[in-house]
């Protein structure tokens, strides 16, 4: 009994002088005080001093894309700090190239605000917002992939554009011990600010598990954004080649609702690459845009058609498609959406095409 | 006990009882971080620096608390709230007075915080009834050992990145492969001194 008792003061009373030690070394040693961030030299903040410069930012209501949480693993938390964020650490090279860092680009979860800083961020960043959302619906697209519609709280609304993304938390789950977050491109029209619909196909990863195995409708999830420079271009009305493979096609279908929305007349061509007639989806709602949109036509084209299958439409990779339809380079752009893999060959055979580097767009995953 | 200078110990616990090849201790870190030189070379001085500190912080507690208290038994919890504590705060002071050392080597004081290693030199130092001046030669020692270890574990790491690995090999697992062999070269020196 005694010793029991020795044992359980002796060590709460270390354990307690070490915290108070350390709790007054955080007051003091720790303390950097009010400082001052001031971004694109426009808008000041002033933070406390001491914690990383992604949390400082976060704590203002700016959202930088970070997956890890601010744990320095993704390296998705880019800014350019041109005063104030000291050498860069070893910690951060990894995620940096050579011209990054000649560029003032740092990781910002890994630079902590001691004095103050002058940083940059891009602009629309003061748009993102963190949203708690309801799921509303979950259907079953295939299989394997789901669609969700997210709804915001009365009163909340997200702006975003065609073809941007946000970032959906993954909690911390049975088989999952940390928050990630993961990023999933908007496939609802931008016109309707009240909810989102999320395309998201199950990979095995801890969001993709989170999403297809253990959430239902009227849960809420944690989501933040827009984010993303894949966007709808409106600097000229010439035609649009679309190319998605997968769930890449989530902001295509939200680009093309965008164009039925304000009536905009181009023509457009959307090839969507698959395997089987089963892993197409959302076939109606294309059919009801080929109709309402001023030309507009889906070109499915499937790898693995079997004879059973019945299938007369488009064979091969997209690429293979896309090689056989694209005459004329004259005034076209691009809008691509899938696999680093596809988007590389594609982007050759457009190239190949004609079809000029910079009307490309892309969005990678 | 045989006296044992404390240069002896030093030099033994860089060579003959190296904490990575003889005893297999801190090697989260040891993995994690080996990748490239001037990496594992930063951590390498961290792990010295904090180990220099905690065994002399851990030596002064043991025996003129735990020991006259007859609380001998309570080393282990202590040793580890110690040396977290310990780190906890340096890091603190570091990164406040000395920027250019935390550059350096600060940042990587939160991944040692646990790092096995340290504790270890604690609880050897108490087993072995190491004097206050054989416990300072065994810990500077011991980070040391385990910076040379970490250094040609990246050295080799580095060679490697560019030759083809069986898949299943990739990362920790040609690691632990190659621990293991440099493990028995150094086994090569072991007869030369005893210090336990």
């Amino acid at each position: 009994m005694g010793t029991i008792f020795i044992t359980t003061i002796t060590v709460t009373t270390f354990t307690g002088l070490l915290a108070l030690l350390l709790t007054l070394a955080d007051r003091t040693i720790g303390n950097y005080g009010e400082l001052q961030i001031t971004i694109n030299d426009d808008k000041e903040y002033i933070v406390e001093g001491g914690d990383s410069l992604l949390s400082s930012l976060i704590s203002q209501q700016i959202f930088i894309p970070s997956a890890c949480g601010g744990k320095g693993t993704c390296g998705y938390c880019k800014v350019k700090i041109l005063e104030g964020g000291g050498p860069v650490l070893s910690t951060e090279l990894p995620w940096l190239t050579g011209e990054e860092i000649e560029d003032n680009v740092r990781i910002s979860c890994q630079c902590k605000v001691k004095e103050d800083m002058r940083i940059e961020i891009p602009e629309e960043l003061f748009n993102v917002r963190e949203y708690q959302v309801t799921i509303e619906t979950i259907e079953d697209l295939t299989p394997r992939i789901k669609r969700l519609r997210l709804r915001f709280k009365d009163g909340e609304e997200i702006d975003f554009k065609p073809g941007q993304y946000v970032q959906l938390k993954a909690p911390i789950y049975e088989g999952n011990d940390e928050e990630v977050y993961r990023a999933y491109s908007i496939a609802s029209p931008p016109s309707d600010k009240s909810y989102i619909d999320l395309i998201i196909g199950y990979v095995g990863g801890k969001a993709t598990t989170y999403v297809h195995k253990f959430l239902s409708e009227g849960d809420t999830v944690d989501i933040n954004g827009p984010y993303g420079d894949f966007q709808y271009q409106d600097t000229y009305d010439n035609d649009m080649v679309m190319v998605a493979v997968g769930t890449g096609f989530a902001p295509i279908l939200s680009i093309l609702y965008y164009m039925r929305d304000n009536d905009i007349r181009r023509k457009a061509r959307f090839y969507f690459g698959a395997r089987t007639p089963e892993d197409l989806f959302l076939l109606d709602e294309i059919e009801a845009l080929e109709e309402e949109l001023y030309d507009f036509q889906f070109i499915p084209t499937l790898s693995r058609v079997l004879d059973e299958h019945d299938w007369t439409g488009e064979r091969g990779r997209v690429n293979v498609a896309l090689d056989k339809h694209i005459k004329s380079p004259e005034d076209k752009e691009a809008y691509l959406c899938g696999s680093p893999g596809m988007i590389d060959t594609v982007i050759e055979v457009l190239k190949d095409k004609g079809i000029l580097e910079e009307s490309i767009y892309y969005d990678k995953f | 006990m045989i006296e044992l200078n404390p240069f002896i110990i030093f030099f033994a616990a860089i060579f003959t009882n190296n904490m990575i090849f003889s005893y297999f201790l801190g090697m989260c870190s040891f993995i994690g971080v080996s990748k490239e030189i001037p990496t594992s070379l930063g951590l390498g001085q961290a792990v010295t620096f904090v180990l220099t500190f905690t065994t002399i912080l851990n030596y002064i507690l043991y025996h003129s608390i735990l020991v006259p208290l007859n609380l001998e038994y309570l080393r282990f919890i202590v040793f580890i709230i110690s040396i977290a504590a310990f780190v906890q705060l340096l890091e603190m002071v570091v990164e406040r007075y000395f920027p250019n050392l935390y550059y350096a080597l600060g940042i990587f004081l939160p991944l040692i915080t646990v790092n096995c290693a340290i504790l270890g030199v604690s609880l050897f130092m108490v087993i072995r009834e190491y004097t206050f001046l054989q416990s300072l030669g065994f810990g500077v020692g011991s980070g040391i050992g385990w910076t040379l270890a970490i250094v040609a574990m990246a050295g080799a790491r580095q060679k490697i990145k560019r030759t083809k690995l069986p898949r299943g090999l990739e990362g920790p697992g040609i690691t632990l492969i190659i621990t293991g062999l440099m493990a028995l070269a150094f086994i090569g020196f072991s007869g030369i001194v005893q210090i336990q």
